[in-house]
């Protein structure tokens, strides 16, 4: 079935059809399925997205911006359009703003070096969250000691949302607030919209780790008001290689260039040089080609289906999820995390008995059940749930409540060898 | 395939259980070490009383503490039983011997004591010099897991340095 067909289905997607799109689901070890509950970590790839690179790479691989020749022209376009698919996607206003780096954690670094060496000093405030990836801490600690930054940190309800009782006394004189959309641990979904305007009452700029929440979520960054947005293309279906930075135009325009070299100059003499315009200006050397391609069409396949189908969908399973657990285990069983739906994603960071996650998912991957043991680059909020590690199941558009089940299942083999 | 009871052998499940050598031991005479396994978070602290009255050294005592799995908590507690008592190149040369086991690569000069499984109290130290530890030669059909056994060893070593 291809995207297009798709488009003109109606409302209700077809999940199995959908499921039969990535050819990783079709594995069977040992004659047994793969049960993929990882996405948050990485997603797996459809057919259309492995097709559009395997055929670009075949008949259309070309220099992008650099030659004159036709074929080199084509892949200058198809580059182009990736940028064009994605603007689009999380709605934003020019595609020019949207800059192709490798991960979203060169997205933050870009950020965190660019804009934060031309604006930060000694003393200057950034905020940030309890529940920040590694990715969204680690530059800024960097910063930190290099500049003599000071870090503030929003804290954490019980239930794993952010609490807001003091956001204004600690956006007081900040600079920057850079929060996550959505917590890759506790799946818990902050209010955006309402950050980005405290962060703009306060006069900082409003910078969005969007990597959880984009892949999952239709989004739209000026309904948002923020000012920066970062997200990965390999957690959206599409390849590993590549990662994305949203900003408004005129903060782009102003903030210096983050890696120099080919491509992002104007103009180079032996006494200096000149930037491009935007979004070359932070493109510097080959840029992942390929990889936008199947970016590209990794878009093209989530709109098809629509991300309010996909959100939709998420919110079921995990509403199955975290009933049939917890009906199961009861007490045995701890999921971290909101348990209001509207406020969650499709992740479950859980606790088993006292059974360690290393050996949950040992006993797991037994049945093919992949789900990521530790502590998710998330130290700071593992300390804050007293846990070094927890196994996490997360979902996304390929799964059914049949994965569920299989996990629910599989955990009982855990008590079979601990015997608890 | 390798299956699970290859891996949780029930040595390997009563040392977690009932982990020997548990706990602190007052710095100095003692030193500690700290190790982690940066993909999963474990954290094992391992403390070291060597006698050095005469010559060579001698582990007087170990005691571990932190979290960990059962694969680096009974790796750690078999650890700890495996070299107390012992002088610290009899020690070096039983880290060798186990690092040898769980390396994937065969034909090691360490075969000696691997041939020949001993489950039980083991531990005297003349024919089966790894005694206990030998049920840990099935975590080398796990290769993912290979770090959490040598957690406790290499924390020990870093422990012996100081
Ligand atoms: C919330 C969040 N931010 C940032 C990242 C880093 O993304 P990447 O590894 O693609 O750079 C991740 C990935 O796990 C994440 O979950």
């Amino acid at each position: 079935m291809s995207t297009t067909d798709r488009s003109l289905a109606p409302d209700r997607t077809d999940w199995t059809t959908v499921r039969s799109d990535f050819p990783f689901l079709e594995r069977r070890i040992d004659g047994q399925p793969v049960i993929y509950l990882d996405s948050a970590n990485t997603s797996q790839k459809p057919r259309q997205v492995i097709d559009a690179m395997s055929t670009f790479m075949a008949t259309g691989y070309a220099p992008i911006n650099r030659s004159a020749y036709r074929m080199a022209g084509e892949a200058t376009d198809a580059y182009e359009n990736a940028r064009r698919a994605v603007a689009r996607f999380v709605n934003a206003p020019s595609a020019d703003e949207i800059i192709f780096t490798k991960n979203a954690t060169e997205s933050i670094n870009l950020v965190a070096t660019a804009w934060g060496r031309q604006n930060l000093g000694e003393g200057d405030v950034v905020v940030l969250t309890h529940m920040e990836h590694h990715a969204n801490i680690v530059p800024w600690h960097m910063l930190a000691a290099e500049r003599g930054i000071e870090l503030r940190w929003v804290p954490l309800t019980a239930d794993g949302q952010l609490d807001l009782t003091d956001l204004d006394r600690l956006l007081d004189g900040a600079k920057m607030f850079s929060f996550t959309a959505m917590s890759n641990v506790l799946g818990t979904l902050p209010p955006v919209e309402h950050l980005c305007t405290a962060a703009h009452a306060a006069g900082a700029v409003a910078f969005v780790d969007a990597c959880q929440f984009v892949p999952h979520n239709a989004t739209d960054v000026q309904a948002w008001g923020a000012d920066l947005v970062a997200f990965s293309s390999h957690k959206m279906c599409g390849p590993s290689g590549i990662g994305l930075l949203w900003g408004r135009m005129e903060l782009l325009d102003s903030m210096p260039p983050f890696i120099g070299g080919g491509n992002m100059i104007d103009d180079v003499r032996l006494d200096g040089f000149t930037t491009a315009p935007v979004p070359a200006k932070y493109e510097a050397g080959t840029p992942p080609i390929v990889e936008a391609i199947g970016l590209g069409a990794a878009v093209e396949y989530l709109e098809a289906i629509g991300m309010d189908e996909v959100r939709r969908h998420e919110m079921e399973l995990t509403r199955y999820a975290l009933d049939t657990l917890v009906g199961r285990y009861g007490h045995d069983i701890t999921i971290h995390g909101p348990t209001n739906l509207e406020v969650r994603g499709g992740v479950l960071s859980f606790a088993f008995r006292d059974i360690h996650p290393h050996d949950v998912s040992q006993v797991l991957d037994e049945r093919n059940i992949c789900v990521r043991a530790g502590h998710h680059c998330a130290k700071p909020l593992m300390r804050l749930l007293g846990a070094n590690a927890t196994a996490r199941a997360s979902f996304y558009l390929y799964n059914t409540t049949d994965d569920v089940d299989a996990l629910a299942d599989a955990l009982d083999g855990a008590t079979d060898i601990f015997g608890l | 395939m390798a299956g699970l009871e290859d891996l949780y052998r029930e040595i390997i499940l009563d040392h977690y259980r009932s982990p020997r050598n548990r706990g602190e031991l007052p710095t100095p005479p003692a030193v500690r070490a700290e190790g982690h396994n940066p993909l999963c978070g474990d954290e094992i602290t391992v403390f070291i009383d060597v006698d050095d009255s005469e010559g060579e050294g001698v582990v007087r005592d170990v005691k571990v503490s932190g979290q960990g799995c059962s694969i680096s908590q009974s790796s750690a507690s078999m650890m700890s039983q495996a070299v107390i008592g012992k002088s610290v190149p009899e020690v070096l040369a039983v880290v060798k011997r186990f690092k040898g086991m769980m390396s994937l690569d065969t034909g090691n000069d360490d075969d000696t004591g691997a041939d020949e499984p001993t489950i039980g109290t083991g531990g005297d130290g003349a024919e089966h010099p790894l005694g206990d530890l030998e049920a840990l030669q099935g975590v080398v059909k796990f290769p993912v897991r290979i770090k959490c056994a040598t957690l406790a060893w290499n924390t020990l070593l870093e422990a012996l340095d100081q």
